[in-house]
């Protein structure tokens, strides 16, 4: 952010009422906001909805954001949550909460171990860098089901911490932990399904329990 | 330490969450397991792809209707007179 007004700047600006300040820090988070949207919500025309609505709820609650969190966390924050709506209203679910923070964090135990294990042909660079294969991989996030794609995303494609995204989720920390051990567990079997050299495949350990 | 204890405590390893001492253990084990070398390796792999990929795009005929209402919703909150540019 060299040489850029800073996002507190800009907060401190839209609050005392300038638009043109809050326009910019729309302009400045539009697209991650709608792309993070667009991979819950998996549909377009749902993550125009859920980026508008997240804007315009921005705006109408900026006087009481407190800037306890950075202004994006907060603001991926509120779209998650205008996403999840969405997801939930489709289903046909009432729309109240995600999962409820007491549900019991999964185990350990029953994560599924590691299967197809290989180097990878490319770098993730290379992958990256072609239509083709940066579509493949979009596509092992969708398969993803919701409750592990969306730690995913605020995890590791956003950037919150582990307890920003527990925050964000209503969700225990142990419970987002072990929920982002299986996607990441997940997209690498999918990914190394795709992308793994079979000349260099290894056959998992097996240990069998002592009897 | 076994494969599935490196399992459990892969997230904190990559993330570089774990204490030096467990750190070690984990990385001996690493040294001696091919498998285990491997899928840590694809776990990063995996989040760097994600981390640096391409984010959608936001389609512009979009882009020009939001900030269309987010100027309309502004001036009818903080009333039309003032900043409006």
């Amino acid at each position: 952010m060299n040489g850029l007004v800073t996002d507190q700047e800009l907060v401190r600006r839209a609050k005392a009422g300038e638009l043109e300040a809050f326009e910019l820090l729309a302009g400045r988070y539009e697209r991650p906001v709608y792309s993070l949207a667009r991979r819950i919500v998996q549909q377009d025309q749902d993550a125009e909805d859920v980026t508008q609505q997240t804007f315009l709820s921005a705006l109408e609650h900026l006087d009481g954001f407190r800037e306890e969190a950075s202004f994006s966390t907060w603001l991926l924050r509120v779209a998650t949550h205008a996403a999840l709506k969405v997801m939930r209203k489709r289903k046909g679910l009432p729309t109240v909460s995600l999962e409820a923070a007491t549900e019991p964090p999964e185990g350990y135990d029953t994560v599924p171990h590691p299967e197809y294990i290989a180097d990878w042909r490319e770098s993730p660079e290379q992958l990256v860098g072609r239509n083709e294969t940066a579509r493949r991989i979009e596509a092992a996030l969708n398969e993803l089901d919701e409750k592990h794609r969306v730690i995913f995303l605020l995890r590791d494609v956003e950037g919150l911490s582990v307890r920003e995204t527990a925050e964000a989720l209503g969700l225990s920390e142990a419970n987002v932990k072990v929920r982002l051990l299986r996607a990441r567990l997940q997209l690498r079997e999918r990914l190394t399904r795709e992308f793994g050299d079979p000349a260099r495949r290894f056959e998992p350990h097996r240990h069998k329990p002592a009897k | 330490m076994k494969c599935e204890e490196l399992l459990a405590m892969l997230n904190e390893y990559v993330d570089g969450g774990v204490d030096p001492g467990v750190c070690e253990q984990f990385e001996q084990h690493l040294a001696g397991c091919n498998p285990c070398q491997v899928v840590v390796d694809n776990i990063r792999q995996t989040i760097t792809l994600y981390k640096d990929g391409r984010p959608y795009e936001l389609p512009v005929q979009f882009r020009e209707r939001l900030h269309l209402a987010l100027r309309q919703r502004w001036k009818e909150k903080h009333g039309s007179s003032e900043g409006a540019g």
